[in-house]
């Protein structure tokens, strides 16, 4: 199962209470898989388990990729097997650079993958940043900007992406990608999202709305409530979703007891 | 609670630990007397003028008591000092005059190779005296002087004496009497007026015997309309016992002229280093300190600046590092005394490992300087639990017609923006480096482009467990 990233039976808790109360999915590269949910559902808590939050360890189960359990692994490790989180909230780093950052991590990439790595060799380096840039609408002059500081609810999402298509990850967590943008916001981020995925990709994208998913077409749809994925089916759902809320959740599922 | 937090203690290291042989030429005894300042006055040569200054400072050194009001400095014993170490016999225009083992330390500090590549004129200062001084010819031509202060007061005695003591006096505090009574070596830079020295000239201090005590002594004058970058660099072996490091640094800023002075201090962790510097600037002049400090046991520094005529200027950049055992008290203080004139400090802290860094900082504005500025910002980053930042920002504004600025913050590095460097790729140790090399970074691209790099690589050094 190397091209899947399997989460079984995931358990979490948050400050003492369970958020993540046994979790199974799996996602394979060339999958998108849209997950859904009411607020305070789990999702972003799975998202933050997932790249390794040391605020939330796991209390339970495992979570396989390329024949590791990520959980027993850092953060920077995870980048390197391919994983990416996409934040919902990502956070300002003063005094570094887009270019400065980016260049650091892919460097990382570049070292770990070989010890003798110097560098991406910088006339390299601004060539693919241009690229990826051009790709995502953003000016040049965005990459000498410091990282988040001052940026806009677009312009971080926009990062996020821009941060995807330099890493070229091989599985990606999308956190609210959609959130706090108006809709042309969402349209360019989700054209940017569109232009990386392929075959090597699987993305899990995690959104409270169905409105983005008008855009990145899902090849499974699930939906969380009450830190459990309660039901998966195919873009369908999610027009279902919409049309009858969340509500019906809370009255199917509310009374299950934890497993 | 299940919350983690990320792990960020480890070692500081520092490379610059190593020490060479004594072979000097002359050791004074330890502790401090009436004989000791006479025999470093009679060694040197000196004029009555200045032995009777050193005299008379060496007076008050003994009558003033140990300041209380910063950093703890009850272990230091001044008995336990040697005061004066004379390395050679020489001074050098050329590195290969140097004895083999002073080269060697400067060498291994990069000193000749900065030299080479980006400096109009270096000087090399070993325990107490400079062994080596070059100045470009063509500046020689123009009429700058850089020599080191000795040389000075034989050569150019007339202007040495004109200024000499006249911004910081023996009796402004404890150290600078100290100072007066003790120095040896130091700078000293005279430039014409309109010339403008393109190139920063550099001034290197190392220590390299134990107990030893270094007291230079840094004059610039910079004439109407001028410009001058001045820069120094210092390290020191690693010793259990202590070494104390006290210049005192005058600068006087003509109308007009700019002067800027960037200290990239690197002291190992055995040294007190208690420093007191101080500029002049008249009407229209510019004073730029830029100030790094990264090692020494205890530093006790203010930079400060006397804006004495109209549309006078003054910066003052802090940068202060702080790890294991470490004590930054640094800052800067400014007067306003004319009209018109404007003033600076951006002060950026780091404390870890239990270090401690405080900003201290003056500023006067006296009645009569309407439509002056003032501008003063101090953030400080803590890096873990057990380390501390405090600020004591004084105001003393005696004039309403003026703007004053002052921002202060204190802040951690949060696991929220470890956790996002670190998902994408970049280990956990070089997440954080970032980060403080980030928080520092408006400061740091101030300095020219080699010292900015060689600062972002100290304070990676710092903090990285490996050894560099």
């Amino acid at each position: 199962m190397e091209d899947a990233l399997i989460i079984r039976d995931l358990h979490v808790n948050v400050e003492g209470k369970p958020v993540l109360q046994g979790v199974d999915l799996v996602v394979r590269r060339g999958e998108i898989h849209a997950l859904m949910g009411p607020n305070g559902s789990g999702k972003t808590t799975l998202a933050y388990v997932l790249m390794g939050h040391p605020a939330y360890p796991a209390e339970q189960g495992e979570v396989l990729w390329k024949g590791q359990n990520l959980l027993e692994l850092p953060p920077d490790e995870r980048a390197h097997l391919g994983l990416f989180l996409a934040f919902q909230y990502p956070v300002a780093v003063q005094g570094v650079t887009v270019a400065n950052f980016l260049r650091t991590a892919l460097n990382e990439r570049r070292k770990r993958l070989n010890p003798e790595d110097k560098g991406i060799p910088i006339p390299e380096f601004r060539k693919l940043l241009r690229e990826k840039l051009a790709l995502l609408g953003l000016e040049e002059s965005f990459a000498s900007r410091y990282v988040n500081d001052g940026f806009s609810g677009g312009e971080k999402k926009r990062l996020e992406i821009l941060q995807m298509a330099v890493l070229q990850p091989e599985m990606a967590v999308l956190d609210e990608t959609d959130s706090g943008l108006d809709i042309d916001g969402v349209r360019t981020v989700a054209e940017g999202i569109n232009r990386i995925f392929g075959p090597h990709l699987g993305i899990l994208l995690i959104t409270h709305y169905q409105r983005i998913l008008n855009y990145i077409k899902p090849h499974f749809v699930h939906v969380m409530y009450n830190g459990r994925i309660v039901a998966s089916g195919g873009p369908e759902l999610a027009l279902e979703l919409e049309e009858k809320g969340y509500e019906w959740l809370r009255e199917q599922f509310a009374e299950q007891p934890a497993a | 609670m299940t919350t983690e937090t990320f792990d960020l203690s480890e070692l500081g290291t520092y490379k610059y630990g190593f020490s060479m042989p004594e072979r000097y030429v002359y050791k004074a005894r330890k502790g401090l007397s009436r004989e000791i300042v006479e025999e470093i006055a009679w060694m040197k040569g000196e004029p009555d003028w200045m032995r009777e200054f050193r005299l008379r400072a060496l007076e008050i050194f003994l009558a003033k008591p140990m300041p209380t009001w910063g950093a703890d400095l009850s272990a230091i014993d001044f008995d336990d000092i040697y005061y004066y170490i004379k390395p050679t016999d020489r001074k050098s225009r050329s590195w290969e005059d140097v004895p083999e083992e002073i080269r060697r330390t400067f060498e291994l500090l990069g000193i000749p190779e900065a030299e080479r590549k980006f400096l109009a004129g270096v000087g090399a200062q070993y325990e107490s005296e400079v062994v080596y001084h070059s100045l470009q010819e063509h500046l020689r031509k123009l009429g700058v002087i850089f020599v080191d202060t000795d040389t000075a007061v034989r050569e150019y005695p007339d202007l040495v004496r004109e200024y000499f003591g006249t911004v910081v006096p023996p009796d402004d505090n404890k150290f600078a009497a100290l100072n007066s009574a003790v120095w040896s070596g130091g700078s000293f830079i005279y430039v014409p007026p309109g010339v403008h020295v393109d190139l920063p000239l550099q001034a290197y201090f190392r220590i390299n015997a134990q107990n030893v005590g270094q007291f230079e002594r840094t004059l610039i004058i910079a004439e109407e309309g001028s410009f001058v970058h001045y820069v120094e660099g210092c390290t020191a072996p690693i010793y259990t016992t202590d070494s104390l490091h006290s210049a005192v640094v005058e600068i006087i800023v003509k109308p007009g002229a700019r002067v800027r002075y960037t200290t990239i201090q690197n002291w190992s962790t055995n040294v007190y280093n208690l420093v007191t510097k101080r500029a002049v600037a008249y009407r229209d002049a510019v004073m730029e300190w830029v100030d790094c400090n990264l090692g020494s046991k205890v530093t006790m520094k203010y930079p400060s600046i006397y804006l004495m005529e109209p549309r006078a200027r003054g910066e003052i950049l802090s940068i202060a590092f702080a790890g294991r055992d470490q004590h930054q008290d640094a800052g800067g203080k400014v007067i306003h005394a004319a009209p018109h004139t404007r003033s600076r400090i951006i002060s950026k802290s780091i404390s870890k490992d239990g270090g401690r860094t405080s900003y201290r900082g003056l500023v006067r504005v006296y009645p009569g300087t309407e439509g002056s500025t003032v501008s003063v910002n101090c953030d400080a980053l803590i890096l873990d639990e057990i380390s501390r930042s405090d600020t004591y920002p004084y105001m003393e504004i005696e004039e309403d017609n003026v703007t004053i600025g002052h921002e202060a913050t204190v802040s951690k590095i949060s696991d929220e923006q470890l956790f996002y460097l670190m998902s994408r790729g970049i280990p956990q140790e070089e997440a954080a480096a970032m980060i403080v090399t980030g928080f520092v970074e408006p400061l740091v691209k101030e300095l020219p482009m080699e010292y900015a790099v060689e600062m972002n690589r100290l304070i990676r050094l710092q903090m990285s467990g490996s050894v560099g």
